[in-house]
């Protein structure tokens, strides 16, 4: 399943689209605010401050990636935007409203504002899946015709207008997300939220349900606020990134740049997966520092946007052959995004080649092969 | 056989069809409420209040705790404030839907508290209230374990019921005693044996078929 499924969602032109487009003379809705928040938890180990200090800035109509490993937090800031996680301190504001301030009824319509997504996708199993999709408009009073042409609308959006009287347990994981995301598109929200919710399909199913989140942001113009663990998630669809570690913010800034030039532990840690750049054989032998004079040294070295290393002034400033070990170069939202991984002549000091191109790393020392 | 101990015995089945029934009614009324509040006002739950919450679950416990036939006597008072009479049929159906309800409101409770945290969260979400989520979400997702709950309740009321002789009230169980046992007659006590048998059987197959029918959508 990819385009083929997708194909109905591409071509039709919903008037979802047209109500949730922007209003002449008014700002686009959709914004988010991060002042300050903090979330502690008291558990009977002690305190556990889940959230420190973060404060960030969300576009209208933006894709959002907040990725960190599990625990950092990632799940704990996503539902402080729709209150089902209460900030201990620090404020939210969606659309420049403190969303703290809401009663139950001004929590139930920001609810209606803002649509959620799960990684178990949370269906209704006594429901059918046109059922699931119409409860949002149920509770919230809309009238039975209306619900009708609704549900039908947003079946049609992610490709399941055939399946509205089927059983959730009839579905694949792939269209129970769809129905996920036909229930959080009903009410015609200006945020959507993903919580993991790529994370328990497999790697095809993800990129279809990517696509779709991509078709839905570009067609509706909402804005999509993600979390997940999983590097290739981001690179596929974000514009920005978010890094949490130990609910704290790592680093932030466009996806691309994050990629190409990561500046925080974390996050190298989380692209590993990304870069298999260094073969198994080589990677055995690696160790921290050279163990004897002759010991190789093993450079890497990332670049983002237009610093491109310049090869010939790297291969002339240290002594000996340089070997290539890999190089890939991909183009992240259209800024190219380098990495490249050298061993040196047995012997020759990494330090002439560090201090030639900024972003270059010793990664470890190899033997020599003689 | 004699046709008036036929007779008897269908009196006495009818009776406790009759008390079984009402009982269970009431304890479908009472004890889904009930199983309701114990789970949704716990810590952390959608109409939390823990400290009410720890004293109804201690006063269900109380019922949980009393033998039925104890209970059966101890309650002549609220019985007859109740039904206005402590004999007869409606003399054993206040303490049966007494005894229960608790029984009922624990095993619905045990299913209420299966359901998937998640889909409270996915309710929310999208704009239910608190009342919303118990119709849409508690209710109707624990069905199959609120059915199945029912079965066991109501087999075990059958049983119950055997000793609502003690108060007059008839029934099947009544008759196995009064003829089976203090006048020996091992037939009427077989045939009692048989209709329970069947009763129990017939309840039990009616309950797993429900059950299945609502898993398998």
């Amino acid at each position: 399943m990819s385009a083929g499924v997708l194909s109905p969602a591409i071509t039709l032109a919903t008037p979802v689209a047209a109500a949730a487009g922007t209003v002449a003379g008014k700002p686009r809705p959709g914004s988010l605010r991060f002042e300050a928040v903090a979330k502690t938890y008291h558990s009977s180990a002690g305190a556990v401050e889940a959230l420190k200090d973060i404060s960030l800035d969300i576009a209208p109509g933006d894709i959002y990636g907040i990725i960190g490993r599990s625990g950092a937090g990632k799940s704990s800031l996503l539902r402080t935007i729709n209150r089902l996680e209460e900030p201990t301190t620090g404020r939210v504001l969606v659309d420049g409203e403190d969303i703290s301030r809401l009663d139950e009824a001004g929590l139930v319509a920001l609810r209606r504002r803002i649509g959620m997504i799960f990684q178990h996708f949370n269906l209704l199993s006594a429901r059918t899946v046109r059922e699931n999709v119409a409860l949002p408009l149920i509770v919230a009073g809309v009238a039975k015709e209306e619900i009708r042409t609704r549900t039908d609308e947003v079946l049609a959006l992610v490709g399941l207008s055939d399946k509205g009287d089927t059983y959730p347990s009839r579905l694949s994981g792939g269209q129970k997300q769809r129905v996920g995301v036909a229930r959080a598109l009903v009410s015609r929200p200006e945020i959507l939220l993903c919580d993991e919710a790529t994370s328990a399909l497999d790697p095809e199913t993800t990129l279809s349900i990517l696509e779709l989140l991509r078709d839905i942001n570009r067609k509706l113009g909402l804005t999509i606020v993600l979390i997940t663990h999983e590097m290739s998630v981001i690179r596929e669809i974000c514009n920005r990134v978010l890094v949490l570690e130990g609910g704290a913010i790592a680093e932030e800034g466009p996806v691309w740049q994050v990629f190409g030039a990561p500046r925080h532990d974390a996050t190298r840690s989380l692209l590993a997966p990304l870069q298999r750049d260094l073969p198994p054989e080589l990677t055995a032998n690696l160790r921290p520092e050279a163990q004897t004079p002759r010991d190789r040294a093993v450079i890497g070295i990332s670049y983002a946007g237009t610093v491109a290393p310049d090869l010939q002034a790297l291969a002339s400033a240290t002594k000996g052959a340089v070997e290539l070990l890999s190089a890939s170069v991909e183009r992240i939202q259209s800024h190219a995004v380098g990495r490249i991984v050298l061993a040196l002549a047995p012997g020759a000091k990494p330090a002439a080649l560090t201090s030639q191109h900024p972003s270059a790393k010793v990664i470890g020392y190899v033997p020599a092969d003689d | 056989m004699s046709p008036q101990m036929i007779d008897r015995l269908w009196q006495a089945f009818y009776d406790t069809l009759f008390m079984v029934g009402i009982s269970a009614g009431i304890a479908v009324l009472a004890g889904i409420p009930l199983a309701v509040f114990l789970v949704t006002s716990g810590p952390g739950g959608i109409f939390a209040a823990p400290r009410l919450n720890r004293i109804v679950g201690l006063f269900v416990n109380g019922f949980r705790a009393v033998p039925f036939i104890v209970l059966l006597v101890a309650l002549i008072p609220f019985t007859r404030l109740v039904v206005g009479t402590t004999i007869g049929v409606w003399a054993a159906i206040v303490p049966l839907a007494v005894s229960a309800t608790p029984f009922f409101a624990r095993i619905v409770e045990v299913s209420l508290r299966e359901i998937d945290p998640g889909l409270i969260e996915a309710a929310q979400s999208i704009g239910c209230r608190r009342h919303h989520i118990v119709r849409y979400v508690y209710l109707p997702e624990a069905l199959p374990g609120i059915i199945g709950g029912l079965t066991i309740t109501v087999v075990t009321m059958i049983g119950a019921s055997a000793m609502a002789g003690a108060v007059g009230a008839g029934g099947l169980g009544d008759v196995a005693i009064r003829y089976g046992y203090q006048r020996f007659d091992t037939t009427v006590m077989m045939a009692v044996i048989v209709i329970l048998v069947v009763l129990v059987s017939a309840v039990q197959f009616a309950g797993d078929y429900a059950v299945r029918r609502l898993k398998a959508r």
